[in-house]
């Protein structure tokens, strides 16, 4: 079996079994229903064991595909970046200087790698070797005088790409659904369907109550009552495979404009299970703004699309192989040439494009042929960066597409409101999968983003980290806090890509996905126990639920990253650890080799917002499950949920602790997967083209000793800060909260955060009340005057035909028609009287005319032929 | 002076016009009995008459001997009189039909009682 060919059919299969159900589940049960014939709610059920059958099954290819197919095939690098290369069948480009074979190797031995740190059994004298060297920019420097090129992964990541079908043509533009599959494919694979089979078995137990009639406490009908609905028990389920479909389907696209079409499917889908409550106002209208703010994003995204496919001339991610043989060049190779050592340079499109009129200049004066060598020398004009301009758009256009989906700021404000869906709907898309399919876009496209990109992804997820940090502070509704938390980690995951981080960011996404879907089934299981989303009702439900109450607080600790930085010793810690340090020392890599002092915020702003996640997370916690119970009635009828939705918080809460960890014997890890598939040419420093002072460091520096060491210690120093300010606020009750919020000191800057920075009244000024005006205003405007202007030339029409009815039909046409039919009918009448129906007369006239007949021929002849 | 057509008709040879007159007179004698017979075998009889005159005409034409063309063999005009002589048997077949039902229906075989397709 050739694993180039199994694995895609693999991970195909997988992707299309929830599709298959959600098929199965609209032909049985939904489609019966437009015409009248609701499937009963005894066999209900079957379907959503359906859905949980094929997602489960998904997830069993995906693991088999990545331990049976991928591992064997494409071993990870036991140490040391890049080295994976080796390993594949593009290989002959790799290493083709020895000595820079060499250079590179020195490089990798003095920086090391990211997996180094996360094994706890790791050589204790490897970080004193680290600080007893240069640091390894320093190598780099080094290295640059040596052989004139700068420490670069050179061999492109393995993997594995083509194409299935080709869905239009139209000239150049080639629309085709097909796949790129790499390490980040396939990790995220498993995540994915691992998630979403823990929230499918989840929400068999969950949605329970929608199999029956099913009454809505927050809708009331017009007479007073309590809206009674039938239970949508299989849509539920339905809505869930679509989902994991479309997002499969994001994960596997093998080009942007199919990345594209799955990212809207996705966007629906969240659109419908937001509105699953569908009665609810408040559920409807959180989902027209869900799909409306994505539709902003969207909209950059396409920009961003329209600049790298007139650039480049196609929207697929590696290189293609045609069946006759011929290697169509990908996105990625066009841009990371071996022309120029894959470092990240224009492609000759994007120079001719923006340098034409030089290019005009040149083909009049020389001729056509000149074109290559001409682009060739602008490409290195030191004046004017040539084609940089449309990398920034390209770049800034489809990051536009990601702060939408993963509710970066400015955008961010639909991600809380979309807690208005049933609770596996907000762990499932809201925090683990969906949202996370912007960071997984950055990732996926990190190869095309410029330094200037990278910047304004860091700088826009440190805001977010930041804003939604405060914001959770004080917010009491339980989904919400875990909404404003889930946006403040995706800050984070921004942040440590934005910051050169490819590991490190993608590596947060990973692991916050299980921590941030433990947490969010958790929190489902406390409502579905109190029925109420208030923390200001609960408190000491530790007690009821005791299973809950303990997976959530593992996921508490691994959201705020407790672990013990001993570096002598190695290193133990939660899976968040790992992550969220890696993305802080890549931020204090930053801000050591930058020298421009507001870049600083890009490290002060995640190290204060380790501190506020530590806060508000276990403020959540105490508020909810420690301390005496706030409402006695709620508490006593609190119950620990059934085993079906605790066995998946289980499952959860053993990923949450060890996902980061490395699998003994086996020689995988999470980051060591993601290291494989660092696109090639992304693993240097690189300054900025346009704005020179930016640094963006490379990875390997943020593993060295002396920034480690200050970040991990900060980092964890916060956390503990912020764990402590919370249990002396709501668990020791030190000091009363209320009593601190009504401080005049506080008291302005509560209502700041309890607001929510007042972004949702900014918006409705600026946008929706404007474009309401303009509405009326147009709609008036239509009502007078276009529809005066419309009834007056009706009216005119109308005129016009009566004239034309009256002369032209009634007495031209009718008259005529009349007049031949009155002359026929008359004809007849007198004809009829020949019609005697004696058979001797009609032999007279036979006889007669026959004589007749004659008597005129033969005058005939006589008179003219004669 | 005006030479009158078939003025010296009697002094010619037996040819194809003498034929022709004998089938026109007949001709004329079936018409003639057709148009004024009542009674439906009488018009029969016009008929038969009618279509010998015809046939007459047929062999005249069609007779090798009588256009002074003997080294030929054309047989068209005898084989067409023929099929005239088939067709009428046929012919009176359904007639004489007719003429019974009519019987049945009017008891007379007077054809001037059949005018009901009058207009």
């Amino acid at each position: 079996m050739d694993p180039q060919t199994v694995i895609p059919n693999l991970l195909t299969i997988a992707w299309l079994l929830p599709l298959a159900s959600f098929v199965i589940i609209w032909i049985a049960y939904s489609l019966p229903q437009l015409f009248g014939s609701r499937a009963s709610y005894a066999i209900q059920p079957y379907g959503a064991y359906l859905a949980v059958g094929t997602i489960g099954l998904a997830f069993v290819l995906s693991a088999v595909t990545l331990l049976g197919f991928w591992l064997p095939t494409y071993p990870l690098s036991s140490h040391g970046h890049a080295e994976h290369g080796e390993h594949h069948k593009h290989e002959p480009s790799g290493h083709d200087k020895a000595g820079h074979d060499a250079g590179g190797n020195e490089n990798h031995d003095s920086s090391d790698d990211s997996s180094a740190h996360l094994l706890p059994s790791h050589s204790t004298s490897s970080p004193f070797r680290w600080a007893s060297e240069t640091t390894a920019s320093a190598t780099a420097t080094h290295h640059d005088a040596a052989s004139a090129e700068r420490p670069h992964n050179n061999t492109p990541p393995p993997s594995i790409s083509g194409n299935w079908y080709t869905l239009a043509k139209c000239g150049d533009l080639e629309i085709t659904l097909g796949y790129y599959i790499d390490a980040l494919t396939v990790t995220m694979f498993c995540m994915v369907t691992l998630i979403a089979t823990c929230v499918h078995v989840y929400a068999l137990g969950y949605m329970h109550d929608e199999l029956q009639e099913f009454t809505d406490p927050e809708v009331t009908t017009h007479d007073g009552k309590k809206l009674k609905r039938p239970g949508r028990f299989h849509r539920f389920f339905q809505y869930l495979s679509l989902f994991s479909f479309s997002m499969l389907g994001i994960v596997l696209a093998g080009n942007l404009a199919m990345m594209f079409v799955f990212w809207e499917l996705v966007g629906i889908c969240s659109y419908f299970l937001i509105g699953f409550y569908t009665e609810r106002k408040s559920a409807s209208t959180a989902a027209n703004k869900a799909f409306i703010v994505n539709r902003v994003g969207d909209f950059g995204m396409l920009v961003g699309l329209m600049a790298l496919w007139s650039t480049l001339g196609t929207f697929a991610f590696g290189d293609i192989t045609r069946e006759d043989g011929t290697v169509e060049p990908g996105i990625f190779s066009q841009l990371h040439t071996k022309e120029n050592h894959y470092h990240l340079e224009p492609s000759p499109g994007m120079i001719q494009w923006a340098a034409r009129d030089k290019i005009k200049e040149v083909v009049l004066e020389k001729g056509g042929a000149a074109i290559p060598a001409t682009i060739e020398e602008l490409r290195h004009d030191p004046n004017h960066q040539y084609g940089h301009w449309l990398l920034l758009i390209a770049g800034l256009g489809l990051f536009c597409g990601c702060v939408g989906k993963s509710a970066q700021f400015p955008l961010h404000v639909w991600l809380p409101d979309a807690m208005e869906g049933p609770t596996p709907v907000s762990a499932l898309v809201h925090s683990a999968t969906m949202v996370a399919a912007g960071v997984y876009l950055v990732g996926r496209a990190y190869p095309i983003f410029i330094p200037e990109v990278l910047l304004v992804i860091a700088v826009v997820g440190s805001i977010t980290l930041f804003l939604a940090a405060t914001i959770a502070l004080t917010a009491t509704d339980i989904k919400r806090v875990l909404a404003y938390s889930t946006i403040s980690q995706l800050g984070y995951m921004m942040l440590g890509l934005g910051l050169g981080g490819f590991v490190a960011g993608l590596f947060h996404l990973i692991t916050h996905a299980f921590f941030k879907g433990l947490l969010f089934l958790g929190s489902g299981s406390v409502i579905h126990a109190v029925h109420t989303n208030e923390m200001t009702e609960m408190g000491g439900l530790r007690k009821k639920m005791p299973i809950t109450a303990y997976t959530m607080l593992i996921g508490c600790f691994a959201i705020i990253g407790a672990g013990l930085p001993i570096v002598h010793l190695g290193y133990f810690g939660l899976s968040g650890f790992f992550s969220k340090d890696a993305i802080i020392e890549q931020s204090f890599s930053h801000m050591t080799r930058n020298e421009a002092p507001w870049l600083w915020l890009l490290f002060l702003l995640p190290v204060v917002g380790a501190l506020m996640t530590a806060f508000y997370m276990f403020r959540l916690w105490f508020m909810t499950f420690a301390g005496q119970p706030r409402d006695q009635h709620r508490f006593d009828h609190a119950h620990e949920s059934p085993r079906v939705m605790t066995v998946p918080l289980i499952i959860l809460a053993i990923f949450a602790i060890g996902v980061a960890w490395e699998i003994p014997g086996i020689n995988l890890s999470v980051p060591k997967l993601l290291e494989q598939a660092r696109p090639i040419g992304t693993l240097a420093t690189v300054e900025g083209n346009l704005m020179s002072e930016l640094v963006i460091p490379t990875e390997h520096d943020s593993h060295a000793f002396e920034i480690r060491l200050p970040a991990g210690l900060m980092a964890s120093g916060m956390a503990a800060v912020g764990l402590l300010l919370a249990a002396l606020l709501y668990l020791w009750r030190v000091v009363d909260p209320a009593k601190v919020r009504h401080n005049l000191l506080v008291r302005p800057l509560y209502a700041l955060l309890w607001h929510k920075w007042w972004f949702d009244e900014l918006y409705d000024l600026v946008f929706v009340k404007p474009t309401l005006w303009i509405g009326r205003f147009v709609a008036g405007f239509d009502r007078s005057v276009i529809d005066s202007i419309l009834h007056a030339c009706t009216w005119i029409c109308r005129a016009m035909s009566v004239i034309v009815d009256v002369v032209g039909d009634r007495t031209l046409i009718d008259r005529t028609v009349d007049g031949i039919a009155s002359y026929t009918w008359r004809g007849g009448l007198s004809l009829r009287r020949v019609q005697t129906g004696r058979l001797r007369q009609y032999i007279m006239f036979l006889v007669v005319g026959t004589i007749i007949l004659f008597m005129i021929a033969t005058i005939w002849r006589a008179a003219v032929a004669g | 002076m005006i030479t009158l057509p078939l003025a010296n008709f009697l002094a010619q040879p037996v040819g194809v016009s003498q034929f022709v007159i004998v089938g026109a007179i007949m001709f004329t004698c079936g018409a003639v009995c057709m148009a004024t017979k009542r009674n439906a075998l009488g018009i029969l009889m016009g008929i038969e008459l009618v279509l010998n005159g015809a046939n007459i005409n047929f062999i005249a034409f069609g007779s090798p001997y009588l256009r002074s063309d003997a080294g030929s063999l054309g047989m068209d005009g005898q084989l067409m009189s023929l099929f005239v002589i088939v067709l009428a048997a046929a012919e009176a077949a359904v007639a004489l039909a007719i003429a019974l039902n009519f019987y049945n229906n009017f008891n007379s075989i007077d054809v001037d009682r059949a005018n009901q397709l009058k207009g």
